[in-house]
């Protein structure tokens, strides 16, 4: 063959593996709202950025006719590319050739992937659309899944790693976006499931469809699994794309810094948190007041609302941001809260960034379900979070700071390099109520009024008690500040501690209450 | 969050406005597990029962087996007792159902 002849061929060879399971399948797809495998990696990368690795994959079955069968790609589409025109490894399932089963071959052009964004640092994207793994292959995909599995677990914490759930990702599959930073879903297309509907039908006799077992809402609002949610998929890619521009390329660098911008007015931070300390107020108004351009890049929104969790920036650099929500339960820590935060606290101080913590809680949630749901070890999570992460923390104390949440909420005592306090705050080892009933418990009860021997004793301890100069006076809290003045002092504390160094006793790890 | 409807919530006698979460509001209020009634932990089937009606055991005896997950599980009495309800063998069983009571 001549040169030309030989171009030719490899294009007819191309073309023939690009068109994946063929129309038909792919018109199924779109039916679904689902886009095709390329399509997905062409809208969320940059335009004419991707380059294709092992397209002529094959695999190496031939029990059951599989030696008859050839299986486009090995139906998973993997190569490198570029976001925000950063180098960035991809992977893509295609549901289109054999339901986008893992086989080995297919787990080996993934792992080949992973293998390259660890050796070059650039961040991990895995677009999941499987009907699961490609039974013929029997324990050949099972070792597929484990490579997988364990390269996620070595990636983390090294490079940024982000899951996108666009079909089924069930059994085993599912927990590779368990190992990985963020996983996106998207509504009526992700599902994810250990044990589909037919086995728990089988088995236990419940019924449940797959969208109320394992669809995007379940994940985004009960379990946790997931951390966000589109109704689209063009908008879940939009959502992709923002994630990663707050982000560092690798555990080696800092988050790419932007251009400055103030909040805008009408968030006003001293308006915002109403005179009575019982009633509620959106913790997100007093972050959007103080970050840049008011843009507050939330995570994880509808699941364990009483804590607010998510990325924004400070003077043009990126910050973690944690604050209690009095919206919803008070604002109080309990089991799903407490994992919440912890383990963004972890990502931050994986990835180099700073961690600014809002305060204002009344304690732990009570209950019977949740002592028996063991708080004591999820709400240990967070005091290991927090005292391990080396970033530089700074946290700033809105309101009440009760007790064991004072403590929980990066107290100068877990480290916190820096402790503003509004004048609201009110930082006390409970309650002016609850204490009162107790410390003056014997001079309520032999008071001729009673109801109103507590008033005066409530009155009495809040005046004393219920505000920010006792934990001042200790060197506790650094400064009380004006509200007013909380972002200049966020901004100048960022800024001061861009070099932070913390020495620690070598450890190979500690060992968190998983 | 579910529901923006703001309530009430006690947390050391300070009563706060706030909203509640679907799983605070649906959460399920304790009872104490009486031993006197076993029920089945799993569904499945009755795959054989070993005593009858008025007999004594004791704690630790084996009461039936109840076949589910491909496994045989035996069940076991909690405390000494004498039956005075026993399951029929065959019967399938959903969770939680009632097998027997001990007096």
């Amino acid at each position: 063959m001549s040169f030309k002849q030989k171009l030719l061929d490899l294009f007819k060879r191309i073309e023939k593996v690009q068109v994946g399971g063929g129309e038909k399948a792919i018109q199924k797809q779109t039916a679904m709202g689902k886009l095709p495998a390329r399509e997905r990696i062409k809208s969320l990368l940059d335009h004419n950025s991707f380059h294709e690795y092992d397209l002529f994959v094959e695999h190496k079955c031939d029990d059951f006719d599989m030696d008859k069968k050839k299986l486009p790609a090995d139906g998973v589409i993997t190569g490198t590319g570029s976001i925000l025109n950063h180098p960035v490894g991809i992977f893509a399932q295609d549901f289109t050739v054999a339901g986008g089963s893992l086989g080995l071959m297919h787990a080996r052009k993934i792992t080949k992937i992973m293998d390259h964004c660890i050796k070059m640092g650039i961040p991990l994207i895995g677009i999941n659309d499987s009907g699961g793994a490609r039974i013929q292959e029997g324990v050949n995909s099972l070792a597929g899944y484990g490579e997988i599995f364990y390269r996620n677990t070595l990636a983390s914490g090294v490079i940024p790693q982000i899951s996108v759930i666009l079909g089924p990702c069930a059994g085993g599959a599912v927990y590779s976006p368990a190992l990985t930073d963020f996983v996106f879903v998207v509504d009526k297309i992700s599902k994810m499931f250990i044990t589909g509907p037919e086995v728990i039908k089988t088995v236990l006799g419940e019924e449940i469809s797959m969208e109320d077992l394992g669809g995007a809402k379940v994940h985004t609002e009960i379990t946790g699994n997931a951390h966000f949610y589109a109704e689209s998929e063009i908008e879940c890619f939009n959502q992709i794309k923002k994630l990663v521009s707050f982000i560092p390329w690798n555990n080696r660098k800092k988050a790419d810094p932007v251009q400055s911008r103030p909040p805008r007015p009408s968030y006003n931070v001293e308006t915002i948190i109403p005179h009575d300390p019982k009633k509620p107020y959106d913790v997100r108004d007093v972050i959007k007041s103080i970050c840049d351009d008011s843009d507050f890049f939330e995570i994880q929104e509808r699941w364990a609302a009483n804590i607010v969790i998510g990325f924004a920036r400070m003077n043009g650099d990126t910050v973690g941001i944690i604050g209690n929500q009095p919206l919803v339960l008070a604002g109080v820590l309990d089991v799903d809260s407490s994992d919440k935060a912890a383990r963004f606290i972890r990502y931050c101080d994986a990835f180099n960034i700073p961690l600014i913590t809002f305060v204002d809680l009344p304690g732990y949630l009570p209950g019977v379900d949740q002592e028996h749901a063991g708080v004591i070890r999820h709400g240990a999570k967070l005091l290991y979070a927090y005292s391990e992460a080396t970033v530089p923390k700074i946290t700033v104390i809105l309101r009440k700071a009760y007790g064991g949440g004072y403590i929980a909420m990066c107290s100068r005592h877990l480290g916190a390099d820096f402790v503003f306090a509004w004048p609201t705050a009110e930082i006390a080892v409970m309650g002016p109520e609850g204490a009162a009933n107790i410390i003056f418990k014997s001079e309520i009860a032999e008071a001729s009024d009673p109801n109103e021997m507590r008033k005066i004793k409530v009155a009495e301890y809040t005046e004393k008690f219920a505000n920010p100069y006792i934990a001042a006076a200790n060197g506790h809290v650094d400064s009380v500040i004006n509200p007013a003045e909380t972002r200049d002092f966020l901004i100048h504390s960022i800024t001061v501690s861009r070099n932070k160094t913390e020495t620690r006793s070598y450890k190979k790890h500690g060992i968190p209450p998983f | 969050m579910s529901t923006t409807q703001i309530k009430s919530l006690v947390i050391d006698d300070s009563v706060y406005e706030t909203a509640l979460t679907k799983k605070f509001a649906n959460r399920k209020s304790y009872k104490p597990v009486d031993p006197k009634r076993i029920e089945a932990f799993i569904p499945g089937l009755i795959q054989k029962v070993f005593v009858k009606m008025d007999e004594k055991v004791k704690r630790g005896d084996k009461l039936l087996i109840l076949e589910a997950m491909k496994m045989q599980n035996n069940v076991l009495a909690p405390i000494d007792g004498v039956i005075k309800v026993v399951p029929i063998e065959g019967t399938v069983v959903k969770k939680n159902e009632l097998l027997i009571v001990l007096e």
